[in-house]
């Protein structure tokens, strides 16, 4: 029977141990980021798709067929500056009602936050030096004339044009290149979206909310009649999106 | 010490249990998918479902049931006839004719790279999840090979050979519908299709000319073709997105396609993009095979886009009846669409 005394004293060491690093998890919050839509307060999803239903901010009347867009690079920053970015990006894919919400497998430690952020596609960085097998399965890759890299943003459906007639329009956004020249000049068209600041209690969901009206909206008012396709070659364009997209997103709630 | 003596002799006859078990369970030889190096590089690994790995002895059963007339009511025909290797697992026919004479309303799919259909919705309409699941349709389809899968069973059970190579497959000679399906299934995964000269090019292999290359600018170019939106890239080895698009065919449409299959009028007039790959051997085009030939379907995209309700918005300029490609830009397009053509592969199934 004594034998087996180094035995039980070996288990229960090990238990402990075990125990210890539970302790060390619960001072870390897993994060959930989820995307919501909506067309000025009202909800859009997949189920609204495809019927002429929504107005822009220069009186289109318009359908949505196709959305999904890509976010990366979310930023939990500390007021003394230090940072903690989440592994992984998410192609939100609303058409399809896929990934619209995202759990990055990293964790965060518990605590106030003097800024959270994500960027709205994807940096020059994470662009141009990575091949992403999922976005290229997905065809969301932008031509090598354009620069290559990734689409930030597919927005399709159709609107009634000056004349009545049903148009479709393909709003895709891309970092801004101008190919006039004997050499292209790009400009980016990235952006960080700031959530302010938040105090990370527990495990924490995030409720983000797209507006698609906004991407029509502000400072430019967009006319699909002469702007609803080849834009992606479209300089001005691009620039234009990037200025609209500023005020698209925001923070509804912190869930924890 | 000696008092542990028992413990141990009872733990080597468990071991040894064990073991004897594992001898005895038979496991046919795994036979993995070669993945090709564009693929491996670029894009998803391919879809294998974990009740039906590949193996050796499966997929040469499913090749043999692939060109076995023995699955259609009158032994007169066999997935073959219609997806034949010549014509990349197509026919060239515009509809193909069934054991009772009869003709389909949709165009023969090519057959490759089917193991990277990533949502797994097959046929023209996607009426159907997964390729296995696939294989069961057209045995029983009255307009193709018309038969019964009691019939098919019961004939592979009294066939000299079939009970054994379904033993060596998948480890029971009691055939049933389900073991015929994932046989086809796995041979259809070995399908696949990634040497093409615009491959080599994209290996460095081979050179383009002038007028191919051209021809890619023209299908990558969004004031262009803009053609990469639906049917891959540099980027995507399948040369489709595996979606389902009104790409602009008729102005009242007659064969709803999708909507038949999901009931909702916005998906009315959607057919799969199919791969651009081996367009060399699959005329006629699109679902229904109206276009003979590649430049009809080039004039299409070009001038001949109908408007309708739920034609897509990539189709662009449906005013004007598509995006003007001028006489030069089409020969270049058509030439590159050519580069896509693998006869590596028609040559070695």
């Amino acid at each position: 029977m004594q034998k087996i005394f180094p035995i039980l004293f070996f288990s229960l060491i090990t238990l402990v141990s075990c125990g210890t690093d539970n302790d060390d998890k619960v001072s870390e919050s897993i994060v959930t980021f989820n995307f919501n839509h909506n067309w000025d307060g009202s909800t859009v999803t997949n189920t609204n798709f495809s019927t002429i239903q929504y107005t822009n901010a220069n009186g289109e009347e318009l359908s949505i067929t196709k959305l999904r867009y890509l976010i990366s690079n979310i930023t939990f920053q500390k007021s003394d500056g230090e940072t903690f970015v989440l592994n992984g990006y998410n192609l939100v894919d609303v058409t399809n009602n896929t990934n619209l919400s995202f759990s990055p497998t990293t964790t965060i430690p518990k605590g106030s936050y003097s800024k959270v952020s994500f960027t709205f596609g994807f940096n020059n960085e994470d662009n141009y030096n990575n091949n992403y097998p999922d976005l290229n399965a997905a065809s969301w890759s932008v031509p090598a004339l354009l620069g290559g890299g990734y689409h930030y943003m597919q927005l399709e459906g159709r609107f009634i044009n000056n004349i009545t007639t049903q148009t479709g329009y393909v709003y895709h956004t891309i970092r801004a290149v101008d190919n006039s020249g004997a050499t292209p000049t790009f400009q980016d068209t990235f952006f960080e979206v700031d959530l302010g600041e938040v105090t990370i209690t527990n495990n924490a969901t995030f409720e983000i909310n797209m507006n698609i009206a906004e991407w029509f909206k502000n400072p430019n008012t967009w006319d699909l009649n002469t702007l609803n396709n080849m834009l992606m070659p479209n300089f001005n364009a691009q620039m234009m999106m990037f200025q609209n997209g500023q005020d698209v997103f925001s923070l509804s709630a912190v869930n924890q | 010490m000696l008092k542990w003596t028992p413990y141990y002799i009872l733990l080597f006859f468990v071991c040894l249990s064990c073991s004897n078990e594992s001898v005895d369970e038979y496991v046919p030889t795994p036979s993995p998918l070669q993945i090709p190096q564009l693929f491996q590089d670029n894009i998803l690994a391919p879809v294998i479902p974990t009740n039906n790995p590949q193996t050796v002895e499966g997929i040469a059963l499913g090749k043999k049931l692939f060109s076995d007339p023995i699955l259609s009511a009158d032994n007169s025909q066999a997935c073959v006839n219609c997806h034949a290797p010549e014509n990349a697992f197509t026919d060239p026919d515009r509809f193909s004719d069934g054991i009772d004479g009869l003709l389909g309303n949709r165009n023969s799919m090519p057959l490759f790279n089917l193991a990277w259909n990533y949502d797994e919705k097959f046929f023209w309409d996607g009426r159907v999840f997964s390729l296995e699941h696939q294989a069961f349709q057209p045995v029983t389809d009255p307009l193709e090979m018309h038969n019964t899968w009691a019939q098919v069973e019961q004939r592979l059970q009294q066939h000299i050979e079939y009970p054994n190579l379904f033993e060596r497959a998948f480890g029971t000679s009691t055939i049933d519908s389900t073991l015929v399906t994932k046989a086809i299934a796995q041979f259809e995964r070995t399908l696949i299709s990634s040497n093409s000269k615009f491959d080599k090019y994209l290996l460095g292999e081979v050179t383009l000319t002038p007028q191919e290359l051209n021809g890619f600018n023209v299908f990558m170019d969004e004031t262009k073709g803009d053609c990469f939106h639906c049917h891959g890239s540099d980027k995507n080895p399948l040369w489709t997105d595996n979606i389902f698009h009104n790409n602009g065919l008729d102005a009242t449409i007659t064969d709803l396609g999708l909507g038949k299959v999901t009931g909702d009028p916005a998906d009315n007039g959607k057919f799969k993009s199919p791969s651009l790959r081996n367009l060399a051997f699959t005329a006629p085009y699109m679902h229904d095979g109206r276009f003979a030939t590649l430049d009809e379907v080039i004039n299409h995209y070009s001038e001949g886009l109908q408007n309708s309700p739920t034609i897509d918005p990539l189709m662009k300029k449906v005013d004007q009846g598509g995006v003007q490609l001028s006489t030069q830009d089409k020969a270049d397009l058509k030439a590159f669409l050519l580069t896509l053509s693998d006869y590596h592969f028609i040559d070695n199934n």
